[in-house]
């Protein structure tokens, strides 16, 4: 018997869209199952990621915690995939690029339309945020990348199952799209 | 007739013909982005790249000889291409989910074409200033590339409205009016210089988002199929 693979995944600084597409693989997803593991994922509830074959990342890199969750999920899989427009290139969290971080915390939580209670969050449990977002590149060495907004579930199920296979994954065509 | 070949296909040609003009009389596409079929080339984006003779020339401003032997379509080129379109992704700020060009946007349809998956480099996530004050017509030089079809158009139609200030990594796209906006300029919507931009730089109001997904520009062609169907009829068009 083939041995299993394991398979890890994470939203960073993205909407979970990506992982919403990825369950759209529907019943491929027993297929799947058949065949691997499911590590360190919002899909399940294992905290910590440990060896894995793949690793998933969807959303780009917007804050310290952001940058550990990403280290550990290089240290740990022999192969990293960036999924979605946000991880390949800050997508739409890193429209807030073109302003000033202290200038987006006031009109959020200070001077925007509608706050009451004003006051910028510093519980020190909450992560830092970093002065810019960052596309997943940028901190760690990424091995495959699937480009839209969500990519579509059989896109994603393309290059999975090529993964698994050991193939090289090809996207072309129509499987490649940026929105 | 005289000939060249191209990937070794013999190329018929005029005199004067460029090797992207007879290529795409041929109905053979040679990628390009700030190339246009109407004007006189700009030769600055380099996406036409094709080795002549085996050395790299811009195929929109190199002109055709007889017995030339011309590559476009290899393993290499396409790479450098590919590399020279993440460069234009990263130097701007595209975040095609949320462009109103999205589906209809040469420098999308070009990474598509070239298989880009990811931008390779770090991003610059440069500022620049967006243009609102025109009631119909929007310039947001956040995605500009700097391709001078606006330039070139507005020049044509005797407006001059836009023209290409500063040098290298601070080059921006500036506008002749007494104000430097484009509402005070002479600029009108159903001007040429503000439909030719290939991006989503200068967008006309009102016509975003209209066309659903599915029935975009690019969404079932690729940019080499309309580039053939909707360019090629226009070349000898020129008037440059
Ligand atoms: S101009 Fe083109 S490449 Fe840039 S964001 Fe818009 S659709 Fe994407
Ligand atoms: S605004 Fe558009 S047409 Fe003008 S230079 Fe920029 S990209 Fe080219
Ligand atoms: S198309 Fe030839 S340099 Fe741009």
């Amino acid at each position: 018997m083939k041995p299993r693979v394991r398979i890890a995944t994470t939203s960073l600084a993205g909407c979970f869209g990506c992982h919403m597409s990825f369950m759209d693989i529907d019943e491929r997803l027993l297929a799947l199952a058949e065949i691997a593991d499911f590590d360190r994922s919002p899909l399940g509830d294992v905290k910590r990621c440990e060896r894995c074959d793949i690793g998933i990342v969807e959303g780009g890199v917007c804050n310290a915690e952001n940058v550990e969750v990403l280290r550990e999920f290089r240290r740990h899989c022999k192969i990293l995939v960036a999924v979605g427009a946000c991880a390949i290139n800050g997508g739409i969290p890193a429209l807030r690029n073109r302003y000033d971080l202290g200038d987006c915390l006031e009109e959020a939580f200070l001077t925007g339309i509608g706050v009451t209670d004003p006051k910028i969050p510093g519980d020190p449990e909450l992560p830092l945020l970093l002065d810019k977002v960052h596309p997943i590149h940028e901190v760690v060495k990424v091995d495959y990348a699937i480009p839209g907004c969500p990519p579509s579930a059989d896109t994603l199920w393309t290059v999975l199952t090529a993964l698994i296979a050991g193939d090289e994954p090809q996207l072309s065509g129509e499987s490649i799209r940026y929105d | 007739m005289t000939r060249f070949t191209l990937d070794g296909r013999e190329i018929p040609f005029r005199p004067g013909q460029t090797i992207i003009e007879a290529a795409l009389a041929a109905g053979i596409y040679i990628p390009h982005l700030c190339w246009h079929p109407r004007f006189p080339p700009h030769g600055s984006c380099k996406l036409c790249t094709v080795k002549v003779n085996g050395r790299l020339c811009s195929a929109c401003t190199f002109p055709t000889a007889e017995g030339q032997e011309v590559v476009s379509d290899s393993d290499e080129l396409r790479r450098l291409r590919r590399r020279l379109t993440q460069m234009l992704f990263v130097e701007g700020n595209h975040f095609c989910p949320s462009c109103e060009k999205s589906g209809q946007c040469e420098l999308q349809a070009l990474g598509y074409y070239l298989g880009m998956t990811d931008s390779h480099y770090p991003h610059f996530y440069p500022r620049r200033d967006i243009d609102a004050s025109h009631p119909e017509v929007l310039l947001d030089r956040d995605r500009c590339i700097f391709c001078e079809l606006c330039v070139r158009a507005s020049r044509a139609e005797g407006k001059n409205v836009f023209e290409l200030a500063g040098r290298g990594i601070h080059t921006r796209l500036v506008v002749d009016s007494p104000t430097g906006r484009l509402g005070d300029s002479a600029l009108e919507a159903g001007d040429l210089a503000a439909r030719i931009c290939p991006v989503g730089a200068i967008v006309l109001r009102d016509t975003a988002f209209r066309v659903p997904i599915g029935r975009r520009k690019y969404d079932r062609r690729t940019i080499a199929e309309v580039s053939i169907e909707e360019e090629r009829p226009l070349l000898g068009e020129g008037n440059g």
